[in-house]
């Protein structure tokens, strides 16, 4: 029991110190200089002369969101087309059908958006040439969207005049080659060590030793596997994601997993101390969120190990802990670290099922994506910490009365209000959409024979719902998965909460870059708030529960929060 | 914006190669170094393939050691788990089903030594493992069934159990598959 604990302990201590000297590596990048991935430079100058862009020309603020979109726009009409034609493509060994129109949609968008929800099985949904051309593809480029926009906001933040944030273009590319690349070799190298399959054959059918015909779903899964854990995607290779014995076959690949679901955005973190040159800052940041994060892990682990009380009154012993859903290659303290890190980095991956948690883990996954404030994906979880930031200084501001400002950039109405619309939009998408989808639920006639949604009924029937639309509006992927959610209501309604949930909170952010950018800077003083504090950090904690609490509570309390009273302990 | 739109497609173009198609191809490559080649850790008896190191299968037969319940049945084109909460009282039902059948077939097993992986279905349905004490308990059926006695059967299980890495990560647990070859080999 306590070597397992122990553990967990190591791999996260592991996690953070490994993402300090790859923070430095990123803020390099970001600013050009030199790394020992230049011999990456010949063929991106390449790509680049052939597009006929330039990659030092600077833009604004609006070009670069120009930018984004666009190629936002043609990478979403790309996986649209192969996904509604994959059943007459090549790399189809198992004769997969095309997606149907709404879940072609949803497939698309989910990728684009780096959310990766997915709809589909992959063994029965998704060709090897979709999930090579269409999904590998698109966790590169939707986690270097990404990264790249990061970078905007930290060239924004680091000017002392002037509109330009960098290119977008230049800055996408190059966090998938010096970036996500290496990374991703170098995991999928450790998944085929420990076991993962790489093959474009076909599922194989065999008869077991008890004499059973099985067919075994395998294909090119390492790849995939890789990136997906890196770029905080988590559309898995097979439907069970990191559960599969294949995505996952043992303690190592475990363990390898989840540092990667969280370095690079913990690496963001201290990204920004060096490239702003305020170590001090990040450390405070980075505080904040591992606090954040140990306040939901703790509990999770705790209820998972103790099991589910209604076994126990089965008078079965349960020794492992809960175990419906799980691995017994994991262990429950395990799985319940991995649940936390893949719903507070925005990854979605999971190696448990996480509709089958006990409800305090449950209800700690939905408030990882609910508050959306503790390491997040890459880069993205630190825009999202930006506008937490923003309303903090604003905040504190008023109670001290002084003029907000932020790295020597007065905060004024402009800004503030975009922060608060971003950081409305969130629980607005999350609130409204299971709202909406509560509302038809209670008003169908025998809705569940007729609508066939929910996998369990009362209170955890609500918290899958309300799951799947946090999971969206947070860019998650990871979902209840008992929701029958592959009809036309769920792929379009989450499409939309995708998003919205993925570019409001980018554009708004780097749109108060813009602005903070062009301003005047003015030397902080004895007279500014100062941020690199410690009690910034627990103004900015205290933001982000005390919002979180009220927007969500209430929903919660419908949910994990009655089903645990109602559980005997 | 026709200027954007171009040099967004020639970019698009240029990543799928390189994201899409060169480096799984690169992995592939080296997915050829490795014994098995990546293509899943095939078990053979007798020449045959009867399964993969990891992919858990279906033991009803009583001669063999049984593995934990699958929401699938095992199927490994279409895994998955149960996806049921804690409290839904159709899978407490369920589960309260499974002891009872596991008490079935093991009448000699008190109901608090069955250890709670025994009658909970794993996250993906294919689970190759089960504790030391899940094997255990099944003991005195399969001595029953083969007429083999129970230390050979103890000892078997011994040795098919993997401790966990350097003693503090993962869990102690047997693989079943693994374990019933073992066990048609003992005479």
């Amino acid at each position: 029991m306590n070597t397992e604990i122990l553990s967990i302990i190591i791999i996260f201590i592991a996690s953070v110190i490994t993402a300090y000297p790859l923070g430095r590596y990123i803020s390099r990048v970001f600013k050009g200089e030199k790394t020992f991935l230049d011999f990456f430079a010949p063929l991106e100058n390449f790509i680049f002369r052939i597009a006929k862009i330039n990659p030092d020309k600077e833009m604004d603020w609006k070009e670069n969101m120009k930018a984004m979109l666009t190629i936002n726009f043609i990478w979403f009409l790309w996986a649209m087309l192969i996904l509604s034609l994959q059943n007459l493509l090549f790399w189809n060994p198992d004769n997969i059908a095309a997606m149907e129109p709404t879940q072609a949609f949803h497939t698309a968008v989910s990728f684009m958006t780096n959310t990766n929800l997915q709809h589909y099985s992959g063994e029965t949904g998704a060709s090897y040439l979709s999930q090579l051309l269409v999904f590998c593809f698109l966790q590169f480029v939707s986690a270097g969207t990404g990264i790249a926009v990061v970078a905007l906001l930290f060239k924004g933040l680091s000017n002392k005049s002037g509109s330009n944030l960098g290119n977008f273009y230049n800055l996408m590319l190059k966090s998938c080659t010096r970036i996500l690349l290496p990374l991703a070799i170098v995991l999928a190298v450790i998944l085929l060590i420990n076991g993962t399959p790489m093959t474009f054959k076909g599922a194989e059918q065999i008869i077991t030793l008890q004499g059973d015909t099985v067919n075994v779903a395998r294909g090119p899964v390492a790849p995939m596997v890789a990136i997906k854990q890196l770029g905080t995607n988590g559309g898995g290779f097979f439907g069970p994601n990191s559960a599969h014995p294949f995505e996952n076959p043992n303690f190592i690949s475990n363990i390898a997993d989840i540092i990667s679901i969280i370095i690079i955005p913990v690496a963001m973190v201290s990204a920004l101390g060096f490239y702003l040159n305020r170590m001090k800052f990040a450390k405070i940041i980075l505080s904040v969120m591992v606090v954040g994060f140990s306040g939901l892990v703790i509990p999770s682990i705790y209820y998972e190990m103790n099991g589910n009380p209604e076994i126990e009154k089965m008078d079965i012993s349960q020794p492992l802990g809960s175990m419906e859903g799980k691995e017994v290659r994991f262990g429950p303290a395990s799985s319940a670290l991995w649940g936390i890190a893949t719903t507070c980095t925005s990854n979605g991956s999971v190696n448990s099922m996480l509709d089958s948690s006990t409800p305090v883990s449950g209800l700690m996954q939905m408030l990882g994506m609910q508050l959306n404030a503790f390491f997040g994906g890459v880069g993205v979880g630190f825009i999202n910490k930006f506008t937490f930031i923003i309303l903090a200084i604003f905040i504190s501001g008023l109670m001290v009365g002084r003029t907000p400002e932020f790295l020597g950039k007065k905060i004024e109405a402009k800004e503030v209000k975009l922060a608060i619309i971003v950081a409305l939009m969130h629980p607005l998408i999350i609130l409204g959409g299971t709202a909406i989808a509560s509302h038809i639920w209670s008003v169908t006639p025998n809705a569940g024979e007729f609508l066939k949604w929910l996998n369990n009924p009362s209170h955890h029937g609500f918290s899958e719902m309300f799951y799947e639309f946090s999971s969206s509006a947070a860019n998650n992927g990871s979902g209840f998965e008992g929701l029958g959610d592959n009809t036309p209501f769920w792929n379009i309604g989450t499409g939309i909460a995708m998003l919205l949930g993925r570019f409001v909170p980018v554009i708004g952010p780097i749109a108060i870059a813009g602005f903070l950018s062009q301003k005047k800077y003015t030397p902080e003083s004895s007279g500014s708030l100062k941020i690199d504090s410690g009690i910034f950090g627990v103004v900015l904690l205290s933001v982000v529960v005390i919002l979180g609490a009220l927007l969500f509570f209430p929903g919660l309390a419908l949910g994990p929060i009655s089903e645990f009273f109602s559980l005997t302990h | 914006m026709f200027k954007n739109l171009k040099q967004s497609l020639i970019l698009t173009v240029f990543t799928i190669m390189l994201f899409g198609l060169i480096y799984p191809l690169f992995i592939f490559a080296v997915a050829q170094l490795m014994p098995d080649r990546s293509i899943g850790s095939p078990v053979t008896v007798n020449g045959k393939t009867i399964g993969f190191e990891n992919i858990g299968q279906s033991f009803t037969d009583e001669k063999y050691f049984m593995g934990r319940p699958s929401a699938v049945g095992y199927n490994a084109a279409s895994a998955g788990g149960s996806n049921k909460g804690p409290s839904n009282p159709d899978y407490l039902a369920e589960v309260q089903a499974r002891i009872d059948t596991f008490i079935f077939h093991n009448p000699d097993v008190r109901k608090e030594d069955i250890p709670s992986e025994m009658v909970t279905a794993s996250g993906s349905g294919l689970d190759p493992h089960i504790s030391p004490q899940g094997a255990c308990i099944q003991i005195s059926r399969i001595a029953k069934k083969r007429n083999l006695n129970t230390d050979q059967l103890k000892e078997l299980i011994r040795n098919n159990t993997e401790e966990p890495l350097l003693g503090l990560f993962g869990m102690k647990r047997v693989n079943v598959l693994k374990l019933n070859i073992a066990l048609d080999k003992l005479k």
